[in-house]
């Protein structure tokens, strides 16, 4: 299996609908492709349908607070089961604006981990059948997994790690 | 009293309603003997038949991906036996391979093929539990007894390795804490003797049993293009006819090495995703036949000091030793920026890590792919319009666990 060859391909054919901003090879030959959220819904559809991305494996969000505009991120990885190459599809999203299309159209599997990310970070995922909370209970008004939220309380004096923390 | 006076004096008057037609809910858990776990769903039914599920998850939320965030790496592994607590040690690897991913350690092929037995193991009591209960969900509960007896002595396998049993932590990361004890390799060596006599037995007992085949074919099924587009993984996805398997498709721990067969269904009900835990056992029994003929010589771990902790008694004595103790104990080893997903084949299917770490002692997120979270979805799906007796079953054979689901 030519994997390697067919992710070029991938990035070939996603290029050729203008639908990357851009993307990076890590250091684990992992492939990172920035999307805009606005397209993102015909990204996924292409990928889907065109190019054999027919298994969503993951879907999950990430906060960067210190990042001016970009502060938060969509995560998806999908993979195509034939030619057996994952692709990591990203998108940056303001946090003025947590609109992200919602994929449960193309996978029925996105449903609950939209609802994850809706529940721990807040995204809004646009023409979700269903967008409540899943784990947490249904009223707390709050999105648990930001940042701003720490585990422990930070003005307790007898934590401070001063030394040895972050 | 005589039943007509009770009738009289109480005005009892029997119904004269009739079931068909008439729509009730029931509330099935959250805590119900028969589904195992904290499950709740919602169904709405007419008598026997379900017309409509919704099912509630989160009860037992522990907000493991909040917790990954203050822990530094080495900590981690104790969360992560509490997914799916059936096959603890196969999760604790996977987080290990992931950090050494992401640190990019070598790691031993000896490691490699220690972590190879465990994980079989791990499997086939996984698959053990799974089977043995659906045989309990449909009236048999001999096969059960017997069953878990085999577990039990999977669960002593697991003891003679790391000292615990259910949540077991066990290895580190770079490898083990310790080489496999002579005296594991005796009891392992009287378990591959024993268990496939026992399993056989069990595996005749419903395997091609008239009732059991009666009662199970046919029941919960999935189509593959449906059991896709849900993103199934593991034995359920196999049992709909795909063959994705992780340990095949993206070789971790040197998988590539052994030989082994992908057992496939095709109807994905719930005989068929029994029969392919069954071959499972009998693939997994294979894998660690070959990697305990093969096992190869080496050290037990992989040599980075800067992850994994040195010797006790060294620490005592050498200066070089303490300074790394110390370093680890504290979380101040330096680790790469940057970001990996890993996954391994659960006993559930693929359960994934995605790690993203900014240099820190703690990962700056992790997330957990929970292969139960993502198939659950499917389960109302799946039993609509079939019997209440049937609901139960499909959710056993989908082999549900609550640990992993609510994450």
């Amino acid at each position: 299996m030519s994997t390697s060859s067919f992710i070029d391909k991938t990035i070939e054919g996603l290029n050729s609908k203008g639908f990357i901003l851009e993307y990076v090879v890590d250091q684990y030959n992992e492939y990172n492709v920035f999307i805009s959220a606005n397209n993102a819904l015909e990204t996924i559809k292409y990928l889907n349908a065109d190019l054999g991305y027919g298994f969503l494996v993951d879907l999950t969000g990430s906060h960067y607070p210190e990042k001016e505009g970009s502060e938060y991120q969509v995560v998806i990885h999908l993979q195509n089961l034939v030619e057996n190459s994952r692709i990591r599809i990203k998108s940056n999203l303001s946090k003025d604006n947590l609109e992200f299309p919602s994929l449960t159209s193309v996978f029925s599997s996105s449903n609950w981990m939209e609802r994850e990310t809706f529940d721990f970070f807040g995204i809004q995922f646009t023409g979700h059948p269903d967008l409540r909370r899943i784990l947490n209970v249904d009223d707390m008004d709050y999105h648990p997994m930001r940042k701003e939220y720490a585990l422990e309380d930070a003005t307790r004096a007898d934590k401070n790690d001063t030394f040895f923390g972050r | 009293m005589s039943e007509l006076e009770v009738k009289n004096k109480f005005n009892i008057q029997a119904s004269t309603e009739t079931i068909d037609g008439e729509i009730a809910t029931l509330n099935l858990g959250p805590t119900h003997p028969a589904t195992h776990g904290i499950f709740q769903n919602v169904l709405k039914v007419d008598g026997e038949r379900i017309l409509h599920a919704e099912q509630t998850v989160g009860y037992i939320h522990r907000a493991f991906e909040k917790l990954a965030e203050r822990r530094p790496y080495n900590q981690i592994t104790p969360i992560t036996d509490r997914l799916n607590y059936c096959s603890s040690p196969i999760n604790n690897m996977g987080w290990h391979m992931t950090v050494e991913k992401l640190i990019g350690a070598d790691i031993p092929k000896r490691v490699d093929y220690m972590r190879v037995i465990v994980m079989e193991l791990a499997r086939i009591a996984d698959h053990l539990v799974c089977n043995s209960v659906i045989g309990v969900d449909t009236g048999a509960l001999t096969g059960f007894t017997y069953m878990f007896q085999e577990r039990e002595k999977i669960y002593d396998l697991y003891e003679e390795i790391c000292g615990a049993r259910l949540t077991t932590n066990v290895g580190r990361i770079g490898g083990f804490d310790r080489d496999f004890s002579p005296e594991f390799y005796t009891k392992l060596r009287t378990f591959l003797n024993e268990f496939p006599k026992n399993f056989d037995e069990f595996g005749s007992l419903l395997e091609r049993n008239r009732i059991f085949m009666d009662r199970t074919i046919g029941a919960g099924p999935i189509s593959a293009e449906r059991a896709l587009n849900y993103s199934f993984v593991g034995p359920n996805l196999r049992a709909a006819g795909v063959d994705y398997d992780v340990r095949v498709m993206k070789p971790y721990s040197s998988y590539q090495d052994f030989d082994f067969k992908i057992p496939v269904g095709t109807e994905g009900d719930t005989y068929d995703r029994f029969m392919v835990r069954q071959q499972e056992i009998r693939e997994s029994l294979k894998i660690i036949q070959q990697a305990l003929e093969n096992m190869p010589s080496g050290d037990y771990h992989a040599d980075i000091p800067s992850f994994y902790l040195p010797p006790k008694e060294e620490v005592y004595r050498s200066m070089e030793a303490l300074i790394y103790h110390f370093k680890i104990i504290m979380g101040e080893t330096p680790i790469p920026v940057g970001e990996v997903y890993h996954s391994v084949e659960g006993g559930n299917g693929e359960l994934g890590y995605y790690l993203v770490s900014d240099g820190g002692r703690n990962p700056y997120r992790l997330h957990f792919r929970r292969p139960c979270f993502i198939y659950y979805q499917a389960y109302p799906e799946m039993i609509q319009g079939s019997l209440l007796s049937d609901a139960i079953l499909t959710m056993s054979s989908m082999n549900v666990i609550a640990g992993e689901l609510d994450a």
